[in-house]
């Protein structure tokens, strides 16, 4: 498998998820500037997290404009796999990947800790190597990661196994209690109806190596592996 | 907007800060009168704040020789420190505490931006963050605003850039109410051949402004922080910046890509004083002259006058003196990253600063009276008269508490002494994947990838020791940052410092500040750990008086093997704990008798240098032999208040079982008899409990290695009491304390957030 980082202007977790998949899992990647029309040849796109063009406007609405997301669509279409993380994520909403919209944490502040999450489908691409209902513990580090939706997106996504991610307890109870950023139901990472393009708050590049007190993310990557 | 007056006159003279006398020298040196620009130049450049014209001569007392040094205080924007690997690091802290002061939010955050300008203007990558931070009473809701916006201001901008808020520290005391403390650190890591110097040279080498356009934000600001605040001061919010982190990302990767290329000369911020300071900075370290046209400089506000381009604190600029020939390199690189990159002069033959307004000269100046030639005071000093009686403390009228399990209770729930994790979770601090210690621990540790090696760096200073003794506070706050670097099993390198007191003009604030500095060039030269450049930050005094001195101290050290570390908190059930070192009566100055009797009285307890050394050599031998399962230093609160942070840790909590308290009374009595005194007090159950008796640390390991360590400790000739065990679910002290885990970790984790959620009901 081989990977492409896109780099944004304000991207700031890029050489982090270079290193996770790079030195970690030893795969080939590639750092992409924004400003490229084109991908190289990658079975894998990681829009990484940071604070894109600052965060202007909005979370990830300036960095939708960049023309490397027209090179990501068809990536994205052709079926090959795309993971937005944190800000990546929020590019993916304002890029119209995957349904629903961030807003500020309920504290109205950021949040960066480790959280509990209960994997809710372990039949993507992404999950694979995960057991039904595993709890990963892994962190977030955002501002914004209050992810919304209306009532009738929310019913498709429970309805065709989108929800892939929901915040929780360490023994896997997913009430308000354990729900760090006031997101709907908890939700913590989407994916979108083909299944090949996943969004999710927390970081699994942050916890990728025993020395950064969790392996839990990495079980992502070896899922994409395969 | 700044009007051009006519001519100069006494009373625009005096409102730019400058004597008279200073006002003759400046003529001297033009041999002629300054026009309204240069008067403004040099009011900045001679300020306190960038001319250090008040504490240099104290300064001097610094040690600033060591080995690894590659670049000294004093000679660039920071010093460089060599860690092997063909690696080098860069560090400095500095205050930003009068903009704070006034505008929260932005003060914060722009003293964070200038930070770590400083440290990428060495062409080094900012790899950490750490702030310093003191407030008045939380009781207090001006004080919830604060710090409030000081967290926000400070996450908002190293979130943004991507570097790591890895720790720091948060004090709260009275003596801070009106006048916040705002310190922030930054360190960097640059290849050894990759520094860059802030220097001009090369005849005909362009020199280029590069990054944000400029504003008249921040006029005067070097001014406005060698000023007392005063009532007046929200008047003076112009003079703070306004700060853009995304801005600075920008200009960051930018310099650190232009640095790849053979096309840079040197490069230099404009922090502090602007397009002033960097112009003449750079010109006066090549050596050279420098000529400037400010119409070429970009600006987003029409009709600025010189005097306020020049004098603008605009963020997110920087100066850069390129290779002549070498243009197209530069301004492709900023042309990537979307930012301006403007040629704006040239390095001129000579030593004059030249400034043009298009074709108008309005300003030449000898670059070097402005940098290395300000005036120099030696301020008057004297011993406060406050001290005799503050000092003066009777043990015997101080009561034993009746219930310890309840003073402890109150010690954890002081926000001074309590969890900081309502401030650390707002700042990333996991960012770009190298933070191994997370902010608690007695130190922050970061890996440095692709080696083995770890940096470990602890910022420190207990300000009420400063306050009742100021020699002995300094060489604590130097042996306590080194103490805790130590105790993670890193070797203690170098220090920075931010020297925060109030107006120099007062003698006792003087005598408090050249103390302070004797007290840590002691220690800094007993522990070898010399001081690579720091700031200094006078006038830090509302209505109500001066603060209590503060010198901050950043302690950096490098763990050869990161594999190494020793985290400061209880890990499994069964494990053994020692405690390091004596414990003497000594509860003056100490938190215990500050929260419990209502006193900041007494002598600060005493600081042996050769213990201290013992103690942190023992640490760094326990560490490499990896022997050592926790280590946490003892420190504010004493004994009761380590063991519960020991048991507290970051986690699910452990309880432990400290039965042999005897032992510890037991060295006490040995101790007097020895000595032959027949008068010597006995150790008093508080002091026990809850005094700060220094060079102390509390260790668990392994039950095999509790042979080993009893030897390390007195091969080091540090005394070594096995006083307990780990586990459970409670923490018990001989008689006098036994509560619950669960409990400790509710009080101490929420004694922030609850007074803080105070904030929207009641300060709306």
């Amino acid at each position: 498998m081989k990977a492409a980082v896109v780099v944004f202007p304000g991207s700031n977790c890029d050489t982090d998820c270079f290193h996770a998949l790079f030195d970690v899992m030893k795969m080939p990647v590639k750092f992409v500037w924004h400003k490229e029309g084109t991908l190289p040849d990658v079975d894998l796109v990681v829009l990484p997290g940071g604070f894109s063009y600052g965060d202007y406007l909005r979370t990830g609405a300036i960095a939708r404009f960049s023309p490397v997301m027209e090179a990501v669509r068809q990536h994205a279409e052709s079926g090959r796999a795309v993971i937005g993380i944190c800000n990546g994520f929020q590019i993916l909403l304002e890029a119209g990947f995957l349904p629903g919209a961030m807003l500020r944490n309920k504290t109205l502040s950021f949040i960066c800790t480790h959280v509990w999450l209960r994997t809710e489908n372990n039949a993507t691409i992404f999950t694979g190597k995960l057991n039904p209902k595993e709890l990963l513990r892994i962190p977030i580090a955002h501002g914004e990661g209050n992810y919304y939706c209306d009532d009738k997106t929310f019913k498709r996504l429970e309805d065709s196994n989108q929800i892939v991610f929901r915040y929780a307890s360490e023994s896997g109870e997913t009430t308000d209690e354990f729900n760090p950023n006031g997101s709907r139901d908890n939700i913590a990472g989407i994916i979108n109806a083909k299944g090949n393009v996943l969004g999710m708050m927390p970081h699994p590049e942050r916890a990728s190596e025993s020395m950064l007190d969790s392996v839990d993310g990495r079980k992502i990557w070896e899922s994409l592996v395969g | 907007m700044v009007q051009a007056p006519d001519r100069i006159t006494p009373e625009i003279i005096a409102a730019h800060g400058i004597t008279p006398e200073e006002y003759d020298r400046i003529v001297k040196i033009l041999g002629r009168e300054p026009n309204f620009t240069e008067l403004g130049i040099f009011s900045v450049m001679w300020s306190e704040h960038c001319s250090y014209k008040n504490s240099k001569p104290i300064l001097k007392l610094f040690p600033t020789e060591g080995p690894n040094l590659l670049v000294r205080a004093g000679e660039e924007n920071a010093g460089i420190v060599d860690v092997g690997d063909g690696l080098a690091i860069c560090f400095k802290i500095e205050s930003h505490n009068h903009p704070s002061a006034v505008e929260p939010f932005q003060g914060a955050a722009t003293g964070v931006g200038g930070i770590l300008r400083d440290i990428f203007t060495m062409g080094a990558r900012p790899i950490l963050l750490m702030d310093s931070l003191r407030f008045g009473s939380l009781e207090n809701a001006q004080t919830r605003r604060l710090l409030q916006g000081v967290v926000a201001g400070i996450a908002h901008y190293g979130n943004c850039i991507g570097v790591p808020t890895i720790g720091g520290e948060v004090y709260f005391d009275e003596s801070y109410e009106g006048n916040p403390l705002v310190n922030a650190m930054c360190l960097g890591i640059v290849s050894k051949d990759g520094i860059i110097k802030g220097k001009a040279s090369g005849v005909g080498n362009p020199v280029y402004y590069v990054g944000a356009a400029t504003g008249r934000d921040g006029l005067g600001g070097a001014a406005f922080a060698s000023r007392e605040l005063t009532e007046e001061s929200h008047e003076d919010r112009p003079a703070v910046q306004v700060g853009d982190p995304f801005m600075e990302k920008l200009l960051l990767e930018a310099c650190l890509e232009l640095l790849k290329t053979d096309a840079l000369v040197g490069m230099q911020d404009m922090g502090a004083a602007g397009l002033t300071c960097s112009t003449c900075e750079t010109a006066s370290r090549g050596s050279a002259g420098i000529e400037i046209d400010i119409t070429k400089v970009p600006r987003r506000e029409t009709a600025m006058i010189p005097y306020e381009v020049m004098l603008s604190e605009s963020q997110e600029r920087m100066l850069i003196i390129a290779k002549k020939g070498k243009e197209h390199i530069v301004e492709r690189i900023f042309e990537k990253w979307d930012l301006h990159a403007e040629k704006i002069g040239e390095v001129q033959e000579g030593h004059l600063m030249r400034v043009y307004d298009g074709p108008e000269l309005v300003a030449e100046i000898p670059a070097k009276a402005l940098a290395d030639e300000g005036p120099i005071y030696r301020r008057e000093e004297n011993k406060p008269a406050y001290l005799t009686e503050a000092q003066h403390l009777d043990l015997r009228k101080i009561s034993l508490p009746k219930d310890f399990n309840a003073v402890l209770k109150k010690m954890l729930d002081h926000p001074s002494i309590a969890s900081k994790g309502w401030v650390y979770t707002q700042y990333d601090h996991m960012v770009r994947t190298d933070t191994v210690f997370y902010p608690g621990h007695d130190a922050s540790l970061i890996r440095i990838k692709g080696t083995q090696k770890g940096i470990a760096v602890s910022t420190d200073c207990n300000s009420l020791y400063c306050y009742l003794d100021p020699f002995e506070g300094g060489k604590i706050a130097v042996a306590e940052s080194a103490r805790n670097v130590a105790a993670s099993g890193a070797r203690p390198l170098a220090i920075t410092n931010c020297l925060n007191f109030g107006n120099p003009m007062t003698p006792d604030i003087f005598w408090q500040f050249h103390q302070c500095v004797e007290g840590m060039s002691t220690a800094c030269r007993f522990f070898q750990t010399p001081v690579t450049g720091g700031n200094v930050s006078f006038y830090n005094e509302s209505p109500m008086g001066a603060i209590q001195p503060t010198p901050t101290v950043g302690m950096v050290g490098l763990l050869d093997d990161i594999d190494d570390r020793v985290p400061s908190f209880f890990k499994s059930e069964g494990d053994i704990i020692f405690l390091l070192g004596n414990t003497l009566n000594e509860i003056g100055a100490s938190h215990y008798l500050m929260l419990e009797h209502g006193l900041k009285k007494g002598l600060p307890p005493r600081l042996d240098l050769e213990r201290e050394k013992a103690l942190q050599m023992l640490m760094i031998e326990g560490a490499k032999a990896r022997c050592l399962v926790s280590c946490h230093d003892l420190s504010e609160g004493g004994l009761a208040v380590a063991l519960a942070e020991c048991c507290i840790g970051q986690g699910k909590g452990i309880g432990a079982n400290i039965e042999q308290i005897p032992l510890i009374l037991g060295a006490r009595h040995q101790k007097t008899n020895h000595a032959g005194s027949h008068h010597a007090a006995e150790l008093r159950m508080d002091a026990l409990y809850f005094g700060e008796t220094q060079s102390r640390a509390i260790v668990s390991v392994k039950p095999e290695h509790k042979e080993y360590l009893i030897k390390l400790a007195q091969k080091h000739s540090v005394p070594v009491f096995q006083i307990g065990v780990v586990g459970g679910q409670t923490l018990v002290i001989g008689d006098l304390i036994n509560l619950r885990v669960d409990e400790m970790a509710g009080i101490y984790q929420t004694a922030i957030p609850r007074r803080m959620s105070k904030i929207s009901s009641r300060d709306a």
